[in-house]
């Protein structure tokens, strides 16, 4: 089982999650609480709770909008994070804002975005989720530019590169590290608003399912929606990583000789 | 030994010859530099004043600390001076000026982590307009003169330290500049390596006909490329002196380093560079720094 390293690799990759799976099936086995309903029933129930529409009608937007509002958080706080991280001076006058606005609990905003955009639809919700990815996208970038090697920027202007030769080979391959942790970071709040926002309206949506089964006492529904919402953070992880692995290949083999080292 | 007093006047007749011909190709003309830190300044440079001709190979020598990196820094126009100036082909330096390369004295980081050692090379090629196929070709050429043409597709963190100096020269090289500033390019590769690249700067500027900027701790390696050695005092620093290599101009390994002239001058310096470090400035005064 052992010997091959891919296998190996899932092993180790699986074997938490299928004993903790195994152990919650164990326990439920011969429940009859209501609110601990076996993990038998909670399967048998999540094709017909989400295969007929709901995928569509309710799990589809919520990512929609949850993609939507991650890449105007994206374009605007790499975009922002840069021109804030080369300019000391905006850097200065802009860092008070940027900080009281990151101690603020991204689910503070729900209601008061709610008040000018409404309940109802999606721009309220959109809204929130890029306000709440938009500021650990912002600070690291801004950290990650005001961080580049010096010697890297001398080079650069002694070799007189202009200016969107600067930004596009030196500036935001150099600062990439650090915006990917923005990213990374501001996904996970991504998803958590993505529920938040629809916590409060009645209306349509993966959280919004979630609360309806909660509050209409179906609950090896409600389990399935919980079930599906880790399994989304799971697969959103992965494709990141996927992507990471790529644009990063240098940082990581970089970082991995200098600690071989 | 006594200090050369007579500096002024050699140079007076030196600056004499050259306007005959063309002007000074760089101009460093009573150049003060005090880094201004919080709370710390630190007098690095007090007046340095010196010509170097066009296409002159000249080698700056001096003690750790000393200031010739601030110097090449400010010749660079990376480094804003407390005073004076640097004239560039008669016109004054204020940021980095067209057609001059540096190898900087941290060549590790100066590479660029995410781009291949072609594409660093590249990168400023690109910058001065060259076609894909003319980039090619002179990638190629300055990584074969380097030695390095298999890791043309390696990142510059799987190279040695010694390879990445390498190739923080193939890519000066390449880029043909007219003034090219080297800070101890050479101190982390091994002696043979360290001959033959010496020998490449030596053939390098006589092809090109580049003004070369070389500083070294070694003296040895100073008396063997430069046409002049300056000798830099401590910190705050001036010149100690500047020294004429008189050697023929066909410069070999063996039979330069074994010519008794390149013996004396190599103990003139020596002896500079020995009472430089305990703290002694022109007209024979020492201070304490
Ligand atoms: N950015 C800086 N801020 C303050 N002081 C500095 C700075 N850079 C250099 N110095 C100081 O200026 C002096 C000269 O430094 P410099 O690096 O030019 O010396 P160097 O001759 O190149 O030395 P080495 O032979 O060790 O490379 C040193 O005392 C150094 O501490
Ligand atoms: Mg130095």
């Amino acid at each position: 089982m052992t010997r091959h390293p891919v296998i190996r690799k899932a092993f180790f990759a699986l074997a938490l999650p299928l004993l903790l799976l195994t152990a919650w099936w164990v326990a439920t086995a011969n429940s009859t609480s209501f609110f601990w309903p076996p993990l038998s029933e909670i399967l048998a129930t999540f094709p017909e709770t989400w295969f007929n529409g709901r995928m569509v009608q309710d799990v589809l937007p919520s990512l929609a909008r949850l993609g939507v509002g991650f890449a105007l958080a994206f374009v605007v706080g790499i975009a922002g994070g840069t021109i804030i991280g080369l300019f000391p001076l905006l850097r200065a006058l802009t860092e008070p804002v940027m900080e009281f606005f990151r101690a603020l609990p991204p689910p503070v905003l729900v209601p008061v975005i709610a008040l000018f955009t409404g309940y109802t639809g999606s721009v309220g919700k959109v809204v929130t989720i890029a306000l709440g990815c938009l500021w650990p996208l912002l600070l690291n970038t801004v950290e990650g530019v005001r961080g580049l090697e010096p010697v890297l920027i001398d080079t650069a202007r002694s070799y007189r590169l202009s200016l969107w030769r600067r930004m596009l080979y030196v500036v935001l391959p150099g600062a990439s590290p650090r915006m990917a942790t923005g990213a990374r970071q501001a996904l996970s709040i991504g998803v958590i608003l993505m529920v938040i926002s629809e916590l409060f309206g009645a209306n349509r949506g993966l959280g919004a399912a979630i609360v309806q089964f909660q509050r209409s006492f179906a609950v090896p529904e409600m389990w399935t929606g919980i079930i599906l919402l880790g399994l989304i953070g799971v697969l959103l992880s992965v494709t990141f990583q996927f992507f990471e692995k790529r644009v990063l290949a240098w940082y990581v083999g970089q970082r991995d000789i200098e600690r071989g080292a | 030994m006594p200090m050369k007093t007579a500096r002024l006047a050699d140079e007076a007749t030196e600056t004499a010859t050259l306007t005959a011909e063309t002007k000074a190709a760089l101009d460093v003309r009573s150049v003060q530099k005090t880094y201004e830190g919080q709370g710390r300044t630190v007098e690095a440079i007090r007046e340095l004043t010196f010509e170097v001709g066009p296409g002159q190979l000249v080698c700056i020598v001096g003690p750790s600390g000393a200031g010739k990196t601030t110097l090449l820094r400010c010749m660079a126009g990376l480094l804003e001076l407390s005073g004076g100036e640097v004239v560039l082909d008669g016109r004054p330096v204020t940021g980095p000026p067209d057609g001059m390369a540096v190898v900087f004295q941290e060549y590790g980081r100066s590479l660029f982590p995410w781009m291949t050692v072609r594409q660093n090379i590249e990168l400023p090629l690109k910058e001065k307009g060259l076609g894909k196929a003319a980039r090619r070709e002179a990638v190629d050429a300055a990584l074969a003169a380097v030695g390095l043409l298999e890791s043309a597709d390696a990142h510059p963190w799987q190279l040695s330290g010694g390879m990445q100096q390498r190739v923080a020269i193939a890519r000066a090289v390449a880029y043909e500049p007219s003034v090219l500033l080297m800070d101890e390019p050479f101190a982390a590769v091994d002696a043979q390596t360290r001959a033959e690249l010496e020998d490449l700067v030596r053939s390098l500027w006589k092809r090109l006909g580049v003004t070369v900027i070389f500083v070294t701790h070694d003296i040895d390696e100073a008396v063997y490329l430069g046409e002049r050695v300056l000798v830099l005092s401590n910190r705050p620093t001036v010149l100690l002196e500047d020294v004429a290599v008189d050697l023929p101009p066909e410069r070999d390994q063996l039979s330069t380093r074994s010519a008794p002239r390149f013996g004396e001058l190599r103990g003139h310096v020596y002896e500079l560079v020995q009472a430089a470090k305990l703290g002694q400035r022109p007209g024979g005064d020492v201070e304490e720094p």
